[in-house]
């Protein structure tokens, strides 16, 4: 049982010789086990710093994070990030990249090279097990991070716009492997995305946040069938969805290119 | 037309016209050399001729002189270098990446960098006396700082990302210093090793200033005394060379060691 709690987050911000900034304000999140969540939000709204507060990365000003009940403090193996950027580690290769988790842990050898070469063939990289990141295509780079995440069999994967920086094309495809590899593995997921389509198409539960300061505005659960394919994107529930969230972004939109509130 | 590429930037040009132009430069001078001397333009011991030097080479190649001042030389600058490496490797991948170690080490060391070397020779003379310590010290303050400085920029340029996503696979902090944060510095590390060995070999001359009596600065000074011009072009191209020489061998080194890093 994974399930977490975000409770009245607050970050703030006090950069040097500039007004205080209220990145997060009391954002309050629940992601339900083995559910695929989706933060859609414009840029600056935040949404990074929240799952980076997740992750361990950064510490909030106020409020409590539990997974399973636990406190979150630091980053852990429990909590497993996928970035934006490419952070495979470039002197490794596709397979000791995905072994870096395992055997931190201390794992048998032999127990960390099965779950790198399981995880190798469920990403569709069989053949190049032994290339360096340089190799590699962006495509293929963020499915060695994924499968990097994985293999620490992480009680939540966090992913950070994992797809942002790939072409259009690319990206359909990552995310069909993505939910793909999702739905035989069963994990909590915790996405976060610009990116309208892409947070519907992915998503169990999506949560739209509010620019500055962050604020979630709305939850929305998808009610679409899975598995969910290139149909789904011009089904009509589809656009219904993109319609509700379009209209709740664009405000968004137009309020995040405003001049941001100073703090008294 | 290729032509038109000559004149449009970052762009190639046939290897024919690179390897022409190349000629043009090299022969260019060289023609002006011949002009001076066999035109009877400037005195033999303003100038040597090239065939001069070409037969003061063959003498000194022929009786082995040439390679026992190239081994003082060498045996001089590969110990300065050496020890020059070994401590500024680690510290400046300290400095670049810990406030604290930067907040020890810079002061001193902004300080020291714009202190020519040949200021402190008369020091170095009295503290360790005219022997090889003394030209190896020379070589060592000339690189030391010069590495410290661009090694621990390369250190602070390692993607904060990279070791983010290290901590969230599990790993502690000595782990990232180790795992991650080394083996990323190290194309950084041996691409400044390479411009500072060139920067050891200007050095040289300097070095074998003071009480020398081999080397190949000892041999171009001694040879200013009795007006040899031949000698002392001779001197000058045997350094060129041998630089040339240590700056593919590390360009081979890189490849080598380093596989997985982007050509440059």
């Amino acid at each position: 049982m994974s399930m977490l709690t975000l409770n009245d987050i607050t970050v703030r911000f006090e950069p040097k010789g500039k007004p205080p900034v209220l990145a997060l304000d009391d954002v309050s999140l629940t992601v339900a086990n083995d559910t695929f969540s989706v933060i859609v939000g414009p840029s600056g709204c935040g949404k990074s710093t929240l799952l980076r507060l997740v992750a361990g990365l950064e510490v909030p000003t106020a409020g409590r994070m539990e997974l399973d009940g636990q406190p979150i403090s630091g980053p852990s193996a429990d909590r497993g990030m996928v970035f934006q950027s490419y952070t495979l580690f470039p002197w490794l290769t596709v397979r000791q990249n995905i072994m870096f988790g395992p055997q931190l842990k201390k794992l048998p050898k032999s127990e960390c090279e099965d779950i790198a070469d399981d995880l190798i063939r469920a990403v569709h990289l069989t053949g190049f097990e032994n290339s360096y990141p340089k190799e590699l295509s962006g495509g293929m780079r963020q499915r060695v991070a994924l499968a990097r995440a994985l293999a620490n069999d992480p009680r939540i994967l966090l992913m950070d716009e994992p797809f942002g920086a790939l072409d259009s094309q690319t990206r359909q495809l990552m995310q069909e492997l993505l939910l793909d590899v999702w739905q035989s593995r069963r994990k909590t997921v915790l996405f976060i995305t610009h990116d309208i389509d892409e947070a519907i198409f992915l998503g169990d539960e999506v949560h739209v946040m509010t620019a500055r300061p962050g604020k979630i505005k709305q939850s929305l659960a998808i009610d679409i069938p899975r598995p969910r394919g290139i149909t789904t994107l011009t089904s009509p529930e589809f656009m219904a969805y993109k319609k509700t969230i379009l209209s709740l972004m664009h405000d968004e939109s137009i309020r995040a290119d405003t001049p941001e509130p100073v703090l008294a | 037309m290729w032509t038109r590429s000559l004149f449009s930037p970052k762009t190639e040009i046939p290897k024919s016209a690179f390897i022409g132009l190349s000629l043009c430069s090299v022969s260019l001078v060289l023609g002006l050399w011949c002009l001076l001397t066999y035109g009877g333009i400037t005195p033999k011991d303003f100038l040597a001729a090239p065939h001069e030097v070409v037969a003061a080479g063959i003498k000194r190649i022929g009786n082995l002189s040439l390679f026992h001042h190239i081994w003082a030389s060498l045996s001089v600058i590969l110990s300065g270098f050496i020890l020059a490496s070994i401590f500024a490797v680690p510290i400046g991948i300290l400095m670049g990446s810990f406030r604290a170690v930067q907040a020890l080490v810079e002061p001193l060391t902004g300080f020291m960098r714009y202190i020519p070397v040949s200021a402190l020779i008369p020091l170095l003379i009295l503290w360790v006396g005219i022997g090889i310590e003394q030209k190896i010290m020379v070589i060592f303050l000339g690189t030391f700082f010069q590495q410290l400085i661009l090694i621990s920029d390369v250190s602070a340029r390692v993607s904060k990302d990279l070791i983010d996503c290290a901590y969230t696979l599990g790993a502690n902090r000595k782990q990232v210093a180790l795992r991650i944060l080394v083996p990323a510095c190290m194309p950084g590390v041996m691409d400044n090793l390479r411009v500072t060995m060139g920067w050891a070999w200007t050095y040289l001359v300097v070095a074998e200033l003071v009480a020398a009596d081999t080397g190949l600065g000892y041999m171009i000074l001694n040879a200013m005394r009795g007006l040899f011009t031949d000698v002392i072009l001779l001197g000058v191209f045997t350094i060129g060379i041998l630089g040339l020489i240590t700056d593919f061998i590390f360009k081979v080194l890189r490849k080598k060691l380093l596989p997985w890093s982007a050509d440059f």
